[in-house]
This record gives C-alpha cells, sequence and structure tokens, in this order.
C-alpha cells in the first residue's frame, strides 16, 4: 500500500488544465477547418497539403496532440472512476501511457516528412 | 466480519439528475478531444507522401467524417462553453479591495475564444 502524497499528481492536474485550455480556445476552430471547410471545398487538397507540410504547423500539432491526450487522459480516467469502471489509483499508467504513446506517435509521424 | 458503511452507487447515478448528466457530459467531452487527435496523427502522418494524403482528404469529404465532426463540434462547443465558464472559479482576481466580476472574466475568456477562432481561421485561408 502506497502512502504519502501524490508528488506527481499536481503534475498531471497542470497538464489537463493546459490541454483543457488548448482544446477549449482552438478545438471548435480546428474541427470547423476539417469537418466543414474541407468538404465544402473552401480549403483544396493543396491548400491542405501545403499548410500540413509547413514544420512550424507539425511542430505545433503535435505540441496540441501531447497536451490534448493528457487533458483526455485525467479526465476520462477520473469520469471512468465515477461511473464505477475503474479505481482511481489503479491503471493511471494506461491512460497516461496512452497519451505518451499517441505524442510519440505524433512526433514520429511529423519527422516522416 | 467487515460490515460495508458506504452504500453501494449504482453505475447509473448520473442519469437521475440534469446537473448529474451534465457533469457527466462534460467528462465525456475528453473522448471527442482524444478522437481529434487520432485524426491529427493521421493528418500530419499521411502529408508526407502524396498518395495517402489524398486518402486522407477524401476520407474528411466523406459523409461519415461530416457526421463524426459534427458531433465532435458540438462536444468541443460544450467543452469550450463549460471552460470558459470555470474561469472565474479558477482564478479570482481582485482590484484593490474589490473582486473583479466574475462575469467579466467569464467574458473576456469569451471573446478571446472567439478571437483566436476567428486568428485560426483566418490563418488556414490566407
Amino acid at each position: 500500500m502506497k502512502t504519502g502524497p501524490d508528488r506527481a499528481a499536481p503534475l498531471f492536474w497542470l497538464l489537463f488544465a493546459a490541454g483543457g485550455t488548448a482544446s477549449a480556445m482552438l478545438l471548435p476552430a480546428m474541427v470547423f477547418v476539417t469537418g466543414i471547410a474541407v468538404p465544402a471545398g473552401w480549403v483544396t487538397v493543396d491548400d491542405l497539403a501545403r499548410l500540413l507540410r509547413n514544420s512550424l504547423t507539425r511542430l505545433i500539432l503535435v505540441g496540441l496532440v501531447f497536451l490534448f491526450l493528457l487533458h483526455w487522459a485525467h479526465r476520462f480516467r477520473y469520469a471512468l472512476a465515477d461511473l464505477g469502471f475503474v479505481r482511481l489509483g489503479r491503471q493511471a499508467w494506461l491512460f497516461y501511457g496512452t497519451a505518451l504513446a499517441g505524442t510519440i506517435l505524433a512526433g514520429l509521424a511529423a519527422l516522416r516528412l | 466480519m467487515t460490515k460495508q458503511l458506504t452504500r453501494p452507487l449504482p453505475r447509473t447515478w448520473w442519469l437521475r439528475k440534469a446537473p448529474y448528466l451534465k457533469f457527466m457530459i462534460r467528462e465525456l467531452t475528453s473522448v471527442a478531444v482524444f478522437a481529434y487527435t487520432l485524426l491529427l496523427i493521421w493528418a500530419l502522418w499521411s502529408a508526407a507522401d502524396a498518395g495517402s494524403f489524398l486518402g486522407f482528404y477524401d476520407f474528411l469529404r466523406t459523409p461519415l467524417s461530416v457526421w463524426l465532426h459534427a458531433v465532435v463540434l458540438l462536444l468541443a462547443l460544450y467543452h469550450t462553453g463549460t471552460w470558459i465558464a470555470l474561469t472565474p472559479k479558477v482564478m479570482v482576481l481582485w482590484r484593490d479591495d474589490e473582486q473583479v466580476e466574475p462575469d467579466f472574466i467569464a467574458g473576456v475568456n469569451g471573446i478571446l475564444f472567439l478571437f483566436v477562432s476567428g486568428v485560426l481561421v483566418w490563418l488556414v485561408f490566407a
């Protein structure tokens, strides 16, 4: 049985909040672009390719994947605990591990160009 | 023999009252955030070669993608709304002896959201 304060907890709350703010500010506009502007034909395949092949865009997107995934990991873990599917303190690695794996995958994808 | 002193909570507790349901929807907006990161990873991965990028672009134009985006957009907007509504509780500001109006703090964040969204869309179209 683990005792004493959980020294890692503040870090995960910080990343949860950072990801929550980033997604609150940026996600609706991003969904608008890929979900409305692209199907409507306002953004052509060349436009989108140029945007996604830009180094700065790729760097920012990897950063956003990192923040979004840590936001998800934290909030979803607590939601599943509230729903009685997991116990807090158990399986935490599964959520943050998935977030880390996704970030690494995004990093590798960004470096493919 | 040990006696259980906490009352067992049924898994459907969040369906009992509207505020509970709204709380659970708010928490589950994180699933939409997760789903969209998968799309971002696919976007980054496919951009490397023209063939797979065309596959990604064509997927965005399918009805399935449009419907999924519609669901994600609703949840994303709910997340933005609830997140901004919480900002005055997270940052309690004081100007001299007076507390800055909570509505003012949330309002500023709302305007920031509209501004940032406008800039992002403008950057994509420019």
